[in-house]
């Protein structure tokens, strides 16, 4: 764990990236199996224990240590695997390093009631960074700014091959990664993976930053609505179908009346849908069908799915990604018509015409009465590149809506915002001189230097607080921006709003003059 | 008499009534005894001062060659009588010159600590703990998640990394009383005897702390030094220096912060600190509670800092306990 937790603070103390890679080069050059691998797969997020919950470790500590001054320990610093490593006491056994391998390969066989026994016993062992990195493993979200491609990055340097061969077999490979490393360091060939019915590394777009498209030339880009489901990739071949969301997590047992269909021998890129009668639902239906292990059998009546698809990566065994993006849109608006529209979940997301920017200004007005989330920009030249290159694709999302809510709470943030409150909650008046319900929560949209502002604002007028949350006085108005509302059961108010952040500060406006909640609900779609 | 009924806080500072003198006072009084030289607790503009010679010298040199009306030296262990109260100065071990102020009236005793610590410090005499029925204590380091580390393995890891990086500068943020001076010696006692490169605000202090009697080597001037010397140097700033256009001139600079509050990686991060070193001039959580056991005080008053939890700690011990609200004093002080 030593050299583990080290990487990690180096990690998390360089900013970088170049410096990062190199770190993290030279860890996986220097560190045996199958530890490194281990490593990897922690630095990937490919790791995930179950078993053990950031609740659990928070009982241990609390268990070892006087709780009330755990609790102000982890009020002030912010991030729980900080907290427990800093303050969990030394003992005898301290230092008596562990191996990465060994900790994972225990826990992988531990059940949930006795993880945080061995928990105690290991925290017993290391010294507080080594605590800290095997908190941050056990709970997940290492937050030391490496990504996925930067890991690959890495692993292509170690081997001196090229960054996409890597990313070929990367998802067909587990951890710890055994045959990956003999490759890389030339004992054998690569890694033999059945690519078949593998997920291939999606290629995603930038937003589309204010006056970026003086720069771009329209008739270099093809425009698509941008629909407001879920991206997934359909790998179907003779075996079957597998439907896998963007971060390559298979959604298909939950949409059986899809992947019973998707019965050819292709890859595809498309958006996951709910259809109301001829139209596309609001993202709440869909909604009603994520995030489950297995089909409600009521919902497959109730809300219908197809995929309305965009791009074609392999037609059979062709792998059509080196393309550019004219020629894969000709091949795959034949083969929707030969073979997608054939299975009854599958149509075309159409091509939006435009003569010049202005033009698809106009369109992008449209987007909300089609429930699109806006427009899509993409290269005619491009060829399908894996990972978010630049200047290729652009989402241009439509105009969010905002509503003037009054802030109600504050909560200190965590991780590098741990000193300061800057998590908002909203709310909205009930009626002209009534209560105020909330309605949602804020923790971005603002400068560095408005959080100071606000940090401060929230520090004067505090009425009441509650362990690491402040209750303000009804003071100052926030313009909330906002992607949609929906209605929810689950919150007081009855909305909820999806993508809810800080457009301005309004420090000019009286809180009675906020909005009222009657208003947020009548923008409601049915 | 029990000092609830002399000794109490007021918006100019902590006030002993009986005496007619306060204890590093926030804004101007009458008389003022102070017990370090950090600016938060050693202003100017005071009509008497009592201090120890180091305080009133470092005073001198921040705040002018008269930094009250009428200054009085007293030595770590004399004492002398202030309208009937007995006024005895003790080391802090906090900075150069910092003490702890020990208070006698009508039979009880109050100790008011400042600011300090409990390690050895290679630039000030260590604490002396003193039995008391009130301790007033700081509290900036009172959680227990701040242990601090030995100092010499954090000097250690300094010199590590600047044996791996010889290409590049390091640039280590200290505070300019106390925390660079005691950086400087914990750096000659590890044996590295290079020149250390200094931002121009530490210079005043370095120079002083040497007419004091404190060698602190080879110390250049980093401003005369031309750019393109820097790489494998040394050289200390202010913290609010750190991200500076000063900074530019120096060869790909490591920067380190040297804090207790670096033992926080978040706060590290916030500061894009890449090397942070545990170091601090305030006592830790261990020494914090220690020093309450040693003074033996059956009640503790708790200033600046997290109070709640050595509050909480102390009551917990059957030390009557309870935050004293004293303004003016920053909670990152060095």
């Amino acid at each position: 764990m030593k050299a583990f937790s080290r990487l990690l603070s180096s990690l998390l103390y360089t900013p970088a990236r170049n410096a990062k890679l190199r770190l993290l080069r030279a860890y996986l050059a220097e560190v045996p199996d199958p530890d490194r691998g281990y490593a990897l797969a922690a630095l990937t997020g490919t790791l995930v224990f179950a078993e053990a919950k950031p609740a659990a470790v928070r009982e241990v500590a609390r268990a070892r240590v006087d709780p009330v001054l755990f609790d102000l320990s982890y009020e002030y610093v912010g991030d729980l695997a900080e907290t427990v490593a800093l303050i969990w006491p030394a003992t005898t056994e301290e230092g008596h390093d562990l191996r990465l391998s060994e900790i994972v390969e225990t826990l992988t066989l531990t059940a949930r009631s006795k993880v945080p026994e061995l928990l105690e016993t290991w925290l017993d062992r290391l010294d507080a960074d080594a605590r800290w990195a095997l908190i941050k493993l056990l709970t997940g979200g290492l937050r030391v700014g490496v990504s996925e491609r930067l890991a690959k990055g890495a692993l292509a340097e170690l081997g001196k091959v090229r960054l996409d061969q890597v990313e070929e077999i990367w998802h067909g490979l587990d951890p710890p990664y055994r045959p990956l490393f003999d490759w890389l360091e030339g004992r054998t060939p690569p890694p033999q993976i059945d690519t078949s019915r593998l997920f291939r590394p999606l290629m995603l777009a930038h937003a589309l930053e204010e006056g970026e498209l003086l720069g771009l030339k329209p008739e270099d880009f093809r425009a698509e609505w941008k629909w407001d489901g879920i991206r997934v990739q359909i790998v179907s071949g003779l075996d079957g179908a597998r439907l896998f969301s963007r971060s390559g997590e298979e959604v298909g047992p939950a949409f059986p009346d899809l992947v019973d269909r998707l019965n050819f021998s292709a890859v595809v890129d498309g958006e996951l849908l709910v259809r109301r009668g001829d139209e596309v639902a609001p993202f709440n239906d869909l909604q009603q069908r994520l995030n489950r292990k297995k089909a409600v059998a009521r919902h497959l009546t109730d809300y219908p799915a197809f995929i309305r698809v965009y791009d074609l990566l392999f037609e059979g065994e062709e792998d059509l990604r080196h393309l550019g993006f004219d020629a894969r849109r000709a091949r795959l608006e034949a083969w929707v018509g030969r073979t997608g529209l054939a299975t009854g979940v599958i149509d075309l997301s159409p091509l939006v015409p435009f003569a010049d920017w202005e033009h698809l200004a106009k369109h992008r007005l449209g987007a909300a009465a089609l429930n699109a989330e806006g427009l899509m920009l993409k290269r005619a030249d491009s060829p399908y590149v894996a990972g978010r290159p630049r200047g290729l694709w652009f989402k241009w999302k439509r105009q969010a809506d905002t509503l003037d809510a009054v802030l109600m709470y504050a909560q200190r943030g965590h991780g590098k915002r741990s000193s300061f409150y800057s998590d908002f909650t909203f709310g909205l008046w009930t009626e002209a001189g009534g209560e105020l319900v909330p309605v949602g929560k804020a923790y971005f949209g603002f400068t560095d230097a408005e959080l100071m502002q606000l940090d401060k604002w929230v520090r004067n007028h505090t009425v009441d607080r509650f362990g690491p949350v402040r209750q303000v006085e009804p003071g100052l108005v926030l313009e909330i921006a906002f992607d949609s509302a929906q209605r929810s059961t689950r919150h007081k108010s009855g909305v909820a709003l999806r993508f809810p952040r800080v457009a301005r500060i309004r420090w000019d406006k009286p809180a009675a003059e906020a909005d009222l909640l009657e208003t947020l609900m009548r923008r409601i779609p049915a | 008499m029990h000092p609830e009924r002399w000794l109490r806080p007021t918006p100019a500072g902590l006030l002993v009534e009986p005496g007619g003198f306060h204890i590093d006072p926030t804004r101007a009084v009458d008389r003022a005894v102070i017990t370090h030289g950090h600016s938060d607790h050693a202003r100017g503009g005071h009509r008497h001062v009592l201090a120890t010679p180091e305080t009133l010298a470092i005073m001198r040199s921040r705040i002018g060659p008269e930094p009250a009306g009428a200054v009085q030296a007293l030595a770590y262990g004399e004492s002398i009588e202030i309208n009937g109260v007995r006024v005895r100065l003790v080391p802090a071990g906090h900075i150069l010159g910092s003490a702890q102020v020990v208070l006698d009236w009508q039979g009880s005793r109050a100790v008011v600590s400042g600011d300090y610590k409990r390690r050895r410090d290679p630039t000030c005499p260590p604490f002396e703990p003193v039995r008391c029925d009130v301790f007033v204590t700081e509290a900036t380091f009172a959680l227990p998640v701040f242990r601090h580390p030995d100092d010499r393995e954090e000097v250690a890891r300094l010199l590590h990394s600047m044996a791996v990086f010889p290409e590049r500068t390091h640039l280590v943020g200290v505070y300019a009383l106390g925390k660079c001076q005691r950086l400087i010696r914990l750096t000659r006692e590890a044996g590295y005897d290079q020149p250390i490169y200094l931002h121009g605000a530490l210079v005043a202090l370095c120079d002083l702390y040497r007419e004091l009697g404190i060698d602190l080597g080879d110390l250049r001037p980093a401003t005369e030094a031309p750019p393109g010397m820097f790489a494998g140097v040394l050289v200390l700033a202010p913290p609010s220096a750190l991200g500076d256009r000063w900074s530019r001139r120096l060869a790909d600079p490591v920067l380190s912060f040297a804090s207790g509050w670096m033992r926080i990686k978040q706060r590290a991060k916030q500061r894009g600190v890449e090397l942070p070193l545990v170091i601090s001039d305030h006592a830790d959580w261990d020494e914090l509670t220690q020093t309450l056991d040693e003074v033996g005080a059956p009640e503790v008053w708790v200033t600046h800092g997290r109070e709640d939890a050595l509050v909480h700690h102390a009551s917990k011990r059957g030390i009557r306990a309870r935050a004293l609200s004293l303004l003016g004093f920053e909670e990152e002080g060095s």
